[in-house]
């Protein structure tokens, strides 16, 4: 089996705050291997932006990396400053209102990311951006270069992105919850588009989300993190047919598609200057043991690539916190 | 864009026509009898009547703020009382050297603030920063006689490397008047050793007058390129592989100049007041020391002109700003129009 195109090998990462040091990743393991669309799930707080920040090297500035790998294309992205990334990691941001500069043509500040990363004259790039500009589907391709942000929608902004992700021709495609700041209408043919996209060029995706309908309709894997760990990983179908994790179990148990009662999970995420011992989640946890304060627990390997941080993976959960 | 700018255009209408109102209220409330201060001390109560008749000054008040408004509209702004000669001329005659001064402190201000309050705020609490901060308080806090005094001793009387006082070289002359800045007439006689002379002229009067907008500028521009590095478009473009040094300058600074473009058409203001102090010590002949001398003699003709004459000026710039704020920012125009 060849290396994988993205590889996260016990990353953590910490960030130095007023509140004192909060260990917002934990040890993540993950990878991406060419071709393969890669869910990250979790409630706000989990750390899954960070995990995106991470490998897109934009952590803030009091953020560190005391341990763990990460590889891009077998090269190490922290060692060579995230320059092997640049261009072949596309991004496409959460907020479409607010990560374009209003002051600027759109044109100029795509065209910007192509003079520094994709190969070829001026006049090559903005035909080529024209062509993308096409398929994202943005209507008047050739006036939208000369727009400003403002006078595009919300819908219209984001397929702007989703153009400038592919601009430079990346290997992997990096999205954070792309479709939450826009309406519900849209919010499907955003993600439409998007799936079309990465099947049609055989993109490698890494998509952030807490929303497990949106994650099922675009990603073949899926990773669960809880409070900057990894708790649950697998095919998406089979992770969402028989989750293990009590966590996944619960999360699922809450989306309003499934759920009989919303009765959500108790208690809330931890802050990140204060997380448990032993098993991030025990507090909240149903069948939580006294080992479970204490122990760390390790990934259980279960048939199909599924893995779960829970040795009690086949313990029934009491009837009131999944029903 | 140009429907924009006839809007600033118009907007600026009101406001000269209440300056035109409010500098004849002014000139009316100013204590002093002009008539009785051009008559002299020997003056009979006749000799002072007959002074009254001649500039109106018997008449009702409405009726004189009449012909005040008349008078201003057709640039009529009268004879001074001091030196008989029309005070619109005078007026003419000393402007471009006050223009001159201010502008060469707004470009020296603009062309230093700017900088160093992006250097502050990319080395975000580094030693620059508080370097910067240092200085942008210690600009506002400097009397400008004081350092206007210390330069000349420094740099004209120690160092001998600047002149002291005056526009240019007595013994080398005014160029021909054409638009009464002396750097331009200069160029256009053909004489680089006027121009040269006069800029060696401009150097200390124009940093001691740019010093306060200088340190404005610096921090405007040091909170504005702060505020902008929090945006999220910037991560973006950090995310997606901006050139490093594009990012931190053309891509934020536009956004953060925004404010400091405001900044500058209120500075100009400030420097036109500040000048008045700067011109008497440097001996500049503009419309400082004229209205220092206006004010002392009560000549209240020759303040009338002056105070219209920069308000007009004022206005202009504001325009001007407000133009330049919808070229930088093209949501400006559309919220607006």
């Amino acid at each position: 089996m060849s290396a994988p195109l993205l590889s996260i090998q016990d990353l953590s990462v910490h960030i130095r705050g007023d509140a004192g040091l909060a260990r917002i990743l934990d040890g993540i393991t993950l990878s991406v291997p060419a071709g393969v669309t890669m869910g990250v799930v979790g409630e706000s707080g989990c750390g899954k932006s960070t995990l995106l920040r991470a490998v897109l090297g934009i952590l803030p500035n009091n953020a560190s990396i005391p341990n763990g790998r990460l590889e891009f294309k077998g090269r190490d992205l922290v060692a060579d400053h995230w320059a092997s990334a640049r261009g072949r990691i596309g991004f496409v941001p959460q907020d479409p209102y607010l990560s374009l500069n209003p002051v600027f043509r759109a044109g100029d500040q795509l065209l910007e990311i192509m003079r520094k990363h994709a190969p070829g004259s001026r006049k090559d790039h903005t035909e080529k951006l024209i062509e993308l500009f096409r398929a994202v589907q943005l209507p008047d391709p050739e006036g939208a270069l000369g727009k400003y942000p403002h006078q595009f929608s919300g819908g219209q902004r984001q397929r702007l992105l989703i153009a400038a992700a592919l601009a430079c021709e990346p290997d992997l495609l990096v999205a954070d919850e792309p479709t939450t700041a826009l309406d519900v209408t849209t919010q499907r043919e955003i993600l439409g588009l998007l799936r079309n996209l990465v099947a049609s060029k055989g993109l490698s995706l890494l998509f952030v989300t807490h929303d497990f309908g949106v994650l099922a309709a675009l990603c073949d894997r899926v990773t669960v993190l809880y409070a900057g760990r990894v708790v649950e990983s697998g095919l998406t179908a089979e992770v969402l047919r028989n989750p293990k994790h009590p966590y996944t179990r619960m999360l699922l148990a809450c989306h309003p598609d499934r759920a009989i009662n919303l009765i959500g999970i108790p208690g809330t995420v931890p802050a990140a200057t204060q997380q448990p011992e032993g098993c991030r989640f025990h507090p909240r946890c149903p069948i939580a043991r006294p080992e479970c304060a204490r122990k760390i627990p390790l990934l259980v390997q279960l048939p199909d690539a599924h893995s779960v941080a829970c040795p009690w993976y086949s313990d029934t959960l009491p009837e009131q916190a999944i029903a | 864009m140009a429907r924009y700018v006839i809007r600033r255009l118009l907007m600026a209408l009101p406001a000269l026509f209440g300056l035109i109102i409010l500098t004849f209220v002014l000139s009316r409330v100013i204590p002093g009898d002009p008539a009785a201060t051009l008559a002299g001390d020997a003056a009979t109560p006749a000799m002072i009547a007959e002074i009254r008749a001649q500039y109106g000054l018997d008449r009702p008040i409405i009726e004189q703020a009449f012909i005040h408004v008349r008078q201003v509209l057709t640039g009529d702004f009268g004879k001074s009382i001091f030196s008989g000669r029309p005070v619109a001329e005078e007026v003419i005659q000393r402007l471009p050297a006050t223009l001159e001064l201010t502008f060469a402190a707004l470009f020296i201000a603009v062309l230093l603030g700017v900088p160093l309050g992006l250097l502050a705020a990319i080395n975000h609490n580094g030693p620059i920063d508080h370097l910067v901060r240092l200085l942008s308080v210690g600009g506002l806090a400097l009397a400008s006689f004081w350092l206007a005094i210390m330069l000349q001793l420094l740099f004209a009387m120690e160092l001998d490397l600047l002149p002291l006082r005056g526009r240019v070289d007595v013994a080398l002359g005014l160029p021909p008047r054409v638009t009464g800045f002396v750097l331009l007439d200069s160029l256009i006689a053909g004489r680089m050793d006027l121009f040269v002379n006069g800029i060696q002229h401009l150097i200390l009067p124009a940093i001691t007058l740019s010093l306060p907008g200088l340190a404005t500028i610096a921090r405007f521009t040091r909170s504005g390129v702060l505020e902008v590095l929090q945006k999220d478009f910037v991560l973006y473009a950090k995310a997606v592989g901006y050139g490093r040094f594009r990012l931190a300058t053309i891509y934020v600074l536009r956004n953060a100049v925004t404010l400091v473009v405001t900044q500058i058409g209120l500075l100009f203001g400030a420097l036109i007041s500040g000048a008045v102090a700067v011109e008497a010590i440097f001996d500049w002949p503009g419309l400082g020391t004229y209205s220092v001398q206006a004010i002392i003699s009560a000549d209240y003709k020759a303040l009338l002109a002056v105070t219209l004459v920069v308000g007009f000026v004022y206005a202009a710039v504001n325009v001007l700003v407000d133009v330049a704020q919808a070229v930088i920012d093209p949501r400006v125009a559309e919220d607006v129009a």
